[in-house]
């Protein structure tokens, strides 16, 4: 790894007018697709739902709002590998906190993070005690967000878990732990194969491994066998996206980058219940947890205000490469002590039995009572208290 | 007459149709065109990761500077169109009648990218051979209907249309136009459809060709889906097909996401123009090489630049890149593999062109069309063969159906 820049430069989101005057003309300039043929979401996106998406986006929703949330917390830009990568950091007021990396995912950025960063870094403000307190370091993955769009390849998950351990080092963590679910899952699981010094053990809600591997886990009981089900149908009938982020990610980053609707679209296509969770909101039923639309609408448009549709499809294209390279051997083997929560939303629920199977050393396992793929967004309390339960027997 | 015949036949009346695009409508195309938002280049030095920027850029620039639809609209118009209602949807289609006596009508299906657009330069050399170096007892009545949710025809607005139904609909089409004995043509999604009618041998259909053959055996297609590799007692031939259909199946992204989510990407489509154009070029690697380098100045066979766009300004100004796109979710949920094997009984004939990104065996072709009259390699096209090699396409199209005159 070079590194030739170590400074650390504080950093705050000011996004000029005009970029915003430009995404509220594209907007309103949006020429719709007929309405799908079916009553649910069985071809994708529902025409109803994106409309009033759409409506919410040119008259209610205010980017300042979600701008001055981002400066209200302190935020960095510093080099690693090459990159300059974006962060949060929010010390605890509390000694002896313990640092956490957490990595957000795809379709998703630092903004699936904020909620939590109350709870876990002042958790007697927020039902816990002074020894369940962390400090938090909340990277934006490389191409997403503020953080720089890789102009090489290369960029998969053990490049970037290996930029996460150089940035703890670099604010002067020795002994840390990490967290992460959808991509943010692969990179942490990567972190945990490679150990790097200081890391001490790392809390999962997504089992990733288990994606491409179903026929190779053991399907005796019923939660088993619901969850490969699960797993089974999303391949079957909700892979699309992910099929062409792996393989086409620039071609279907020309409409991402030139639709606002385009975009919020495919961002809102990613799992049933997500989907259903976020249309609703839009509809006007009852909000999943924190899933408004306001946090929605801030997620969308950091992607179209930053440019990133493309870049962050990237991703899946380095990650399905880095697949590619490893097929036929083991996965690398995570012998740090693991922590895994199942929210029961999730694209499958992944039973102890699978988890120990990826991870020898379990040290914590619960299933949620509520949540989804966006555990940490929808329900950040719930989430905050697995993490402090999870790391619990590492401080 | 059944009942469903009669639905079929609830109006039988055929219009003139032609096409007059507002004016509005070019405008803004014009517009969005000229506002578009790039991504960055691509961070690799082909096309591993899709159409590549410069590819796009070329275009664009094309498109807004150099192009006009309005020459489009004239060669359409040059031809007789009609729309009639067959099973409650509009349909348009092309219709040439040929100079000669006892030309064999023909039926031709587009697939997607495509459209009509695809089958304009045959048209010619199928109806009036003796001016394309063919002789009189060559000829042939020509029909190139849009399929349903393409071009002209109209979008369905309840699922159901499949290649069966639309097949159907074509049988409909031919009699109502008073064939009474006829051929069936198509490649890509017209393959499916002129299988289809195949299977279905309507009074009237002698015989099918097609330009990419249905013919993947079963058990071949099960060790695709596992990603197996190729059975060690297959043909060189055979082991192409199999590498080429299984790299197919992985690299079909597009195809994954019209089959299961086309709304979800019919927003881009229907919002971007730049987006829809990326979207159309990326449909098989040789195809997308032929047109980066066609934007780029080299020759594609007979397609040019202004062809391309014709056919992608077609999608654009009748925003059916959505309606087109919900085919594949329409054959998805039948369940039915594309590559399975075609199960035609009628006489069928077959030309695999050098381009196609499956170059069907023959031995697997003899199965999949059960009274094969004709297979032939041809010396140069792809997936668009009508489209870029016509003379060619034509050739093929004579020497196929020969013997059913």
């Amino acid at each position: 790894m070079t590194t030739t820049d170590l400074t650390i430069r504080p950093f705050e989101v000011h996004v000029p007018d005009e970029d915003l005057a430009d995404l509220r003309r594209r907007v309103a300039a949006v020429r719709w697709p007929s309405k799908e043929l079916v009553a649910d979401r069985s071809q994708g996106v529902q025409l109803a739902a994106i409309q009033e998406l759409a409506r919410c986006w040119t008259t209610d929703h205010d980017w300042r709002r979600c701008e001055a949330r981002l400066n209200a917390v302190p935020q960095f830009k510093t080099e690693i590998d090459g990159e300059d990568i974006h962060f949060i950091h929010v010390k605890s007021p509390h000694e002896n906190a313990l640092p956490l990396i957490i990595t957000h995912g795809w379709p998703g950025s630092v903004i699936e993070l904020l909620e939590v960063v109350g709870p876990l870094t002042d958790p007697t403000a927020h039902g816990g005690s002074a020894g369940d307190a962390f400090d938090l370091v909340l990277p934006s993955l490389p191409g997403y967000g503020f953080s720089a769009e890789p102009g090489e390849v290369g960029w998969d998950p053990g490049r970037i878990a290996r930029a996460w351990a150089e940035l703890m080092h670099r604010l002067g963590y020795t002994r840390y732990v990490a967290q992460g679910g959808d991509q943010g899952a692969a990179v942490t699981d990567a972190m945990g194969a490679q150990a790097p010094e200081g890391l001490a053990g790392i809390h999962l809600n997504f089992l990733r491994n288990a994606l491409g591997n179903v026929g190779g886990l053991p399907a005796d009981s019923e939660e088993e066998r619901t969850a490969a089900a699960a797993i089974n149908a999303f391949r079957t009938g909700g892979f699309g996206y992910f099929l062409e982020q792996a393989t086409r990610p620039q071609t279907i980053g020309y409409a991402l980058l030139d639709s606002p609707v385009a975009l919020a679209a495919w961002m809102l296509d990613h799992d049933t219940d997500s989907y259903y969770k976020i249309s609703r909101a839009f509809l006007g039923g009852p909000t999943a947890g924190n899933l408004t639309r306001d946090h929605i609408l801030d997620n969308i448009t950091l992607y179209w205000l930053t440019g990133t549709g493309a870049s962050a499809a990237r991703s899946y294209w380095e990650g399905g490469r880095a697949a590619a390279r490893a097929a036929g051997q083991a996965p690398a083997e995570v012998t740090l002590p693991v922590a895994f929560t199942t929210f029961p939303g999730e694209i499958f629920r992944a039973p102890r039995s699978w988890v120990e199977k990826f991870y020898p050393h379990v040290i914590y396992f619960n299933e949620a009572g509520r949540g989804g793929h966006f555990a940490a967004w929808e329900e950040p309390q719930l989430f905050s208290e697995e993490i402090r339960a999870g790391f619990r027997p590492l401080r | 007459m059944s009942t469903d015949a009669a639905a079929m036949n609830a109006d039988p009346a055929v219009r003139p149709f032609r096409v007059d695009i507002a004016e509005e409508a070019i405008v803004d195309l014009g517009r969005r065109i000229a506002a578009w938002r790039p991504p960055e280049r691509e961070p690799v030095d082909d096309q591993s990761q899709g159409v590549q920027l410069a590819a796009v850029q070329d275009l664009a620039n094309y498109w807004a500077s150099g192009y006009d639809w309005r020459g489009c609209e004239a060669k359409l118009n040059a031809l007789p169109q009609f729309i009639t209602s067959i099973d409650g949807l509009d349909v348009h289609f092309i219709h040439v009648r040929s100079p000669e006596r006892n030309a064999l009508p023909l039926i031709v299906s587009h697939g997607w990218p495509g459209s009509v657009i695809e089958q304009l330069k045959i048209i010619g050399p199928l109806t009036n051979p003796t001016g394309h170096g063919g002789s009189a007892p060559d000829a042939f009545d020509v029909v190139i209907p849009s399929l349903p949710g393409y071009g002209f025809s109209g979008k369905p607005a309840a699922p159901g249309w499949d290649p069966a139904r639309i097949a159907r609909a074509w049988a409909v089409l031919m009699d109502r136009l008073g064939y009474t004995r006829y051929v069936a043509q198509g490649g890509d999604w017209g393959t499916a459809i002129t299988a289809a009618m195949g299977r279905q041998a309507p009074a009237g259909l002698a015989g099918i060709h097609v330009n990419f053959a249905q013919m993947v055996p079963p058990a071949i297609l099960g060790h695709i889906r596992n990603g197996d590799p190729a059975p060690a007692d297959l043909s060189d031939a055979e082991k192409r097909a199999y590498g080429q259909v299984a790299f197919a199946t992985y690299h079909r992204g597009y195809g994954v996401i019209q089959g299961t989510r086309p709304q979800t990407i019919g927003y881009s489509l229907a919002d971007t123009p730049v987006g829809l154009a990326a979207w159309l070029m990326d449909h098989d690697p040789g195809t997308y090489e032929h047109l980066a380098a066609l934007f780029a100045g080299q020759p594609y066979g007979a397609i040019t630049r202004d062809d391309w766009l014709d056919n992608t300004s077609l999608y654009w100004l009748t925003n059916t890149a959505t309606s087109a796109a919900r085919l594949y979710w329409q054959q998805a949920v039948t369940g039915h593999n594309f590559y399975a094997p075609a199960d035609v009984s009628l006489p069928a004939a077959v030309t695999v062109f050098p381009e196609e990104y499956v170059h069907a065996p023959r031995s697997w072709t003899e199965q999949a069309y059960h009274n094969l009259t004709y297979f032939h390699e041809a010396g140069k096209g792809g997936h668009f063969a009508a489209w870029e090699q016509p003379q060619l396409f034509s050739e093929e199209l004579r020497a196929a159906f020969r013997t059913l005159r």
